[in-house]
Order: C-alpha cells, then sequence, then structure tokens
C-alpha cells in the first residue's frame, strides 16, 4: 500500500474539508434519530432508507426538468407524510413494547423500503446533477464541489430552524415534554399519540432533506441505507441523546475518520471500517463503564 | 425420557434418515433446512434463553464458510492462484482429497469461531440490551465489507469452493451434503438438549430475567455467557462450512456474511417458532423454510418486500411464536398446573 496521503500533504487538507462537510449531513440525520430516540425510546433500523427514499424524490424532480436543489424543499414535506404513515401503521404497535421488538420491527421496515425502491426506481447508482461547478483552493490543489458547500449550509439552516421550532412553538414544547415523561404529558392534556406521530414525521423530513442533498452531492442507490442508519446511531450514541452541540461535533468527526478511512485503507473498506468503528466504540464505552461498575443499557 | 417420546424421537431420526431416499427431487431443499435449523437452534442459546438479542451470530457462519473452504483448497493447492480465478479448472481435488479436505476444514470451521467467540465475548457480552444488538449488527456487517477486501479469499468476484468430485452416482452429491448437514443437526440437538437439562440453563435464565441480581446471587455471568455464545459459535461455524460446500460458491455479503437473509432468518426463524423454548426453533424453522420455498415461487422478485412484511407481521402480532401459543392453548402439556376454577373464571371474564 502506497501511502498517497502522506506523499501529498494537500490531501490532508483536501480530506479534512470534505470530512466536515460530509459529517454536516450525517449530524443532520442523526439529529433527526436522536429526536425519536429521545422521544419515543425507539431505535430506527429504516432511518437510512428514509434517507435514500428522500435522495430518490430529490433525483426523480430532476429527472423531469426541476432543478434538483428543490428537492430540498419537497422532499421534506412528502416524507414527513411517509413518516406519519410508517407511525401509524406500524410504529405506534411497538412504542411501548420491549426495544428489540421495534428493532425487528424497523428493519423489516428498513428490508421492504430497499426492495420496494429497487423495483420502483432500479439497481443502478444515480445522482441529480446540479450543475454548481467547482470552488479550487490553494493553487488548485484542492477541489471542492460546490454542491457540498450548498448541502452543509442547507443542512445547517435546517438544524437550526428545528432547534428554534422546538423550543419556541407549541407543539416542540409538546414533543420537549412527552420526552422528560410521557406520563405526565399525558395527565396534562398532551395528546402523546400526535406528538409521537409528528416526531417520527418530522424525524422522516429530516431525513428526507439529508437524502436529497444526498442525492444532489453524493450518489444513492436502494441498498445503501444500512451504512446511514450505523452512521447516525454511531453519532448518537457518541454524543449522548438531546446533546446537540455533541451531535454536530462527533457528525464531523465520523465525516473526518471516513475520509481519511478512504485515502488510507482504500476505498474498499470504507463502509468496513464504519462498521468496525462503531464496534470498537461500543467496547470502549464498555469498558469504561465497567470500571464504576456500571454498563451500557 | 419417557416412552412416547422415545418414540418421537425414533421417528424423527428415521424421517430424516429416509427424507432423501423419499424425497429425492429435494435433497438440496432439505439441507437447506437442516442447516436453518441449526442456525434458529443456536440463536435461540443467545437470544430466547439468555436474552441478548444477537445479529452476529452470522460473523461465525460466514467465517466457518470461508475458513472451510480455504483450509480443504489451501491443503492441497496455492489458495492464491486458486481464488485468482478459474483454480477449480486448473486444480482437481481426488476423491481422497475432497473428503480429506472436507473434514478438517469443517474441523477448522467449528474450532476457530468458537475460539474469536470466546477472545470478542468479553468485550461484546458486557454490552446489554439493544446496544448488544446494534452491535452485533455492526459486527456481521463489518465482517462481510472487509472479507470483500481480502485478496486471497476472493474478495468483490467470491470464492469458488472445490466442486464436489464424480464418484459413481450422480445422486452423491446430495446425499453427501444432506447427511453432513444432518448429523450436524442431529450433534446441535442433542448438545443444546443436554446443556439445557442442567443447571447451565437455568443459568442462562437468569441471566435473562435479571443480570443484576444474577450476578449478586454469585453466578459469574460473564463465564456463562461467553460459554453460551462458544457454543452457538461452534455450531454455526460447522453450518456455515457444510452451507459453503452445499452452494459452491462464496461470496462476501451475499452468501457468507448475509446479514439480510441468514442473519435475519435466524432471528425470525426462533421468534416465529417461539424462543426460549428447544422444540420451537426446530417448528419455526421447518414452517418458515416450507412458507419461503412455497411462496417464493409465487412472489418471484418480490420476496424480499414478503420477508419485509413477515417480519413486521410476526413480529407485532406474534411475538410469542407458535410454542407461546400452544403454550397459551394447552397449559397442561407443558407441565403447568391449571386451577380448572380459575381458567372458567377467565373465560367468562372474557
Amino acid at each position: 500500500m502506497d501511502f498517497l496521503i502522506f506523499q501529498v500533504p494537500m490531501l490532508t487538507v483536501q480530506a479534512t474539508l470534505d470530512g466536515v462537510l460530509l459529517g454536516i449531513l450525517f449530524a443532520l440525520i442523526a439529529y433527526g434519530m436522536a429526536l425519536q430516540w429521545g422521544v419515543m425510546n425507539i431505535i430506527n433500523i429504516a432511518q437510512g432508507d428514509l434517507v435514500i427514499l428522500g435522495g430518490y424524490i430529490a433525483y426523480f424532480m430532476y429527472l423531469y426538468g426541476i432543478h434538483p436543489a428543490w428537492g430540498v424543499v419537497v422532499s421534506p414535506i412528502i416524507m414527513y407524510f411517509v413518516g406519519v404513515i410508517i407511525y401509524k401503521l406500524v410504529i405506534n404497535k411497538v412504542v411501548d413494547r420491549d426495544l428489540f421488538i421495534s428493532i425487528l420491527a424497523t428493519f423489516g421496515i428498513s428490508i421492504l423500503f430497499m426492495q420496494l425502491m429497487n423495483f420502483a426506481f432500479g439497481a443502478d447508482v444515480v445522482l441529480a446533477n446540479s450543475g454548481y461547478g467547482t470552488t479550487m483552493l490553494f493553487d488548485n490543489s484542492v477541489t471542492l464541489p460546490n454542491s457540498k458547500i450548498f448541502s452543509a449550509f442547507i443542512s445547517i439552516v435546517f438544524a437550526i430552524g428545528l432547534v428554534i421550532y422546538m423550543k419556541k412553538s407549541k407543539l416542540g414544547r409538546a414533543i420537549r415534554a412527552t420526552a422528560q415523561n410521557a406520563r405526565a404529558a399525558k395527565i396534562l392534556g398532551v395528546d402523546t399519540e400526535k406528538v409521537y406521530a409528528a416526531t417520527f414525521g418530522i424525524n422522516a423530513a429530516l431525513c428526507g432533506v439529508a437524502g436529497a442533498l444526498i442525492s444532489i452531492t453524493f450518489t444513492i442507490h436502494p441498498y445503501m441505507g444500512l451504512p446511514y442508519t450505523i452512521r447516525s446511531f454511531m453519532i448518537v450514541i457518541v454524543a449522548g441523546l438531546g446533546n446537540l452541540p455533541g451531535v454536530a461535533m462527533s457528525g464531523m468527526g465520523l465525516g473526518m475518520f471516513e475520509e481519511f478511512a478512504d485515502y488510507i485503507l482504500g476505498t474498499e473498506f470504507r463502509i468496513g471500517s464504519v462498521f468496525l468503528l462503531l464496534v470498537l466504540i461500543l467496547v470502549y464505552r464498555r469498558f469504561k463503564l465497567s470500571k464504576k461498575r456500571e454498563y451500557l443499557k | 425420557m419417557n416412552k412416547n417420546n422415545l418414540i418421537l424421537y425414533i421417528f424423527i431420526l428415521s424421517f430424516g434418515i429416509a427424507a432423501p431416499f423419499i424425497f429425492p427431487a429435494f435433497k438440496v431443499q432439505l439441507s437447506i433446512l437442516c442447516i436453518l435449523i441449526i442456525l434458529a437452534l443456536t440463536w435461540n442459546v443467545q437470544g430466547g434463553e439468555m436474552g441478548y438479542n444477537t445479529f452476529g451470530n452470522i460473523l461465525f457462519y460466514g467465517l466457518g464458510m470461508y475458513l472451510c473452504a480455504s483450509v480443504q483448497v489451501g491443503m492441497f493447492f496455492p489458495l492464491a492462484e486458486w481464488t485468482e480465478g478459474g483454480g477449480e479448472k486448473t486444480f482437481v481435488h481426488t476423491p481422497t482429497q475432497f473428503f480429506q479436505g472436507m473434514a478438517v476444514g469443517l474441523a477448522v470451521a467449528a474450532v476457530v469461531p468458537a475460539i474469536v467467540a470466546g477472545l470478542i465475548g468479553y468485550s461484546i457480552l458486557g454490552l446489554r440490551g439493544h446496544y448488544f444488538a446494534i452491535c452485533t449488527l455492526g459486527l456481521g456487517v463489518a465482517a462481510g465489507e472487509i472479507s470483500g477486501g481480502i485478496e486471497i479469499i476472493g474478495a468483490g468476484q467470491g470464492f469458488t469452493t472445490p466442486p464436489f468430485p464424480n464418484i459413481g452416482s450422480l445422486e452423491a452429491r446430495g446425499e453427501f451434503f444432506y447427511f453432513c448437514s444432518f448429523i450436524v443437526l442431529v450433534l446441535t440437538f442433542i448438545a443444546i438438549k443436554a446443556i439445557y437439562s442442567t443447571r447451565f440453563k437455568l443459568v442462562l435464565n437468569a441471566i435473562r430475567d435479571n443480570e443484576d441480581k444474577a450476578e449478586a446471587m454469585g453466578i459469574q455471568t460473564m463465564k456463562y455467557k461467553i460459554i453460551g455464545w462458544m457454543i452457538s459459535a461452534f455450531f454455526c461455524g460447522l453450518a456455515g462450512g457444510i452451507m459453503g460446500g452445499l452452494v459452491g460458491y462464496i461470496d462476501s455479503t451475499d452468501v457468507a456474511f448475509d446479514g439480510r437473509e441468514m442473519g435475519v432468518f435466524m432471528v425470525l426463524m426462533a421468534i416465529l417458532g417461539g424462543k426460549g423454548t428447544l422444540w420451537g426453533p426446530v417448528i419455526g424453522a421447518t414452517v418458515f423454510h416450507i412458507f419461503k420455498e412455497g411462496f417464493w415461487t409465487f412472489f418471484l422478485g418480490w420476496q424480499y418486500v414478503a420477508l419485509g412484511v413477515l417480519i413486521i407481521v410476526i413480529v407485532i402480532y406474534f411475538p410469542e411464536g407458535i410454542m407461546g401459543w400452544l403454550r397459551e392453548k394447552y397449559p397442561e402439556r407443558f407441565g403447568e398446573v391449571v386451577d380448572e376454577a380459575d381458567r372458567k373464571a377467565q373465560v367468562e371474564l372474557k
């Protein structure tokens, strides 16, 4: 293995910038996962598949001649309703049950979505070309597609918007109350069923935004969902539930890790290294906690 | 063991031996059924009895598959040249070489995954609940992705296992693999039935019901968890090794570390049959396999859609499984003492 990254130092800058911009996108997906995990205590394995579905919405707009950037507006609206429908059909039956039941049920949704997308959109790797061009930095040695900057910017806008919405609006307050204590919220007149549906819808809408951005910046494929789920799970367990700056930071960290792994280990080990990192982080935290005679639960 | 049970076991055993001759066209399907039952039985040791819902047993299955094939080839021919492409055409195993290689390969395929389970067990089994589930899911997928990048075992283009040598009849291949998997199934069943009749099972159940209390009672829970996982890994590896030979071709993510199919199937079969019972996984796997093979043909192309729906329906509406349903219906058969008056009162309440 010839470590290209050590021969061309500028690649370090390239990998760092790529990683940070990619990480912001991951953080947006992880934010959605943290939200519905915190409120409903459900780990959604289908998270990544919702992202990919959102991406296909933007891709179809591109196919029909609409600029894919509009997907950022359309995709979350459609995905919100998809999320609510999934909640009504499946999730509301597993909310109060054993966590493993919800993992398996969402695993089922994930397989279902994967295959339905495969039928509907074909098994090709596609991308929606935004035509934004690229920016050259440092004497043309670092290339930065403008679409990546655009997607990072939009992600930050949506994340900040959602934070403000959760703080100020009535629904946001109801969601936060339900997350703290669902029973007490119910007693005080919050319709928790509606709150859960809205939470899952908002999560799906965030996935829709992220998916639209991914289809502009990178590529999408029906079977690419699971790595996004694992990434967002990883970001959430590193940052902790309800720690937004932590989610942003660990998202960027993960993005950089991936870019460097890509250069050092080779692209074929990229996804493998993400999954391995998840195992290592969990094992690290397990040993750290076991010193205090506690465990991850 | 009472007389009825003995008759039942003898009947099943003789049916198992006679099956490939009664249904000669279904030999491959029957072998796969045996493998599926082994996987469901071993998953049940973790998921059902111990309460550790693992998606990672596929790791041992895939490991066994690669190890068995690699040993079988590597004992006689250079492995790198074999996987480079078309090795099975240049190098031909004589029958003796094939069976010798298979025997040694299966031994390695059983022992090494068990050792791996023992080595990683201390780290991984310290996690609990959904963290354990997600961690093992990551482990399985990581193994698939990484083995897909290793050149010597064929990387992305796959690994053709040694073809069955030409000995006499055409039926020999199917019969050989059927009896391999059937013998391993019988061994697995005996081993698991044996450990379920000892204190070991009680410890596993104590871990499932309340691990902290079990620890407080002086049980070294970690030791039992690791031993349980090693037993599962041992038989998963054997099943993988046989499956590799049966399929004839190993691909890292579609055959060996196939979390999307086998990895979910083993969980689903155990839940369908009723987890936490000895016979549940056996019944679940049989029903699942018949359903799968029957309906896969109708749903051709739609099988994963059907699978997704099936998972959701089973998990939501049928989490106790067939054995759980039977137990509710006929509690006396399961050794539960039922008060007639109490039952009548319950029926009236309904």
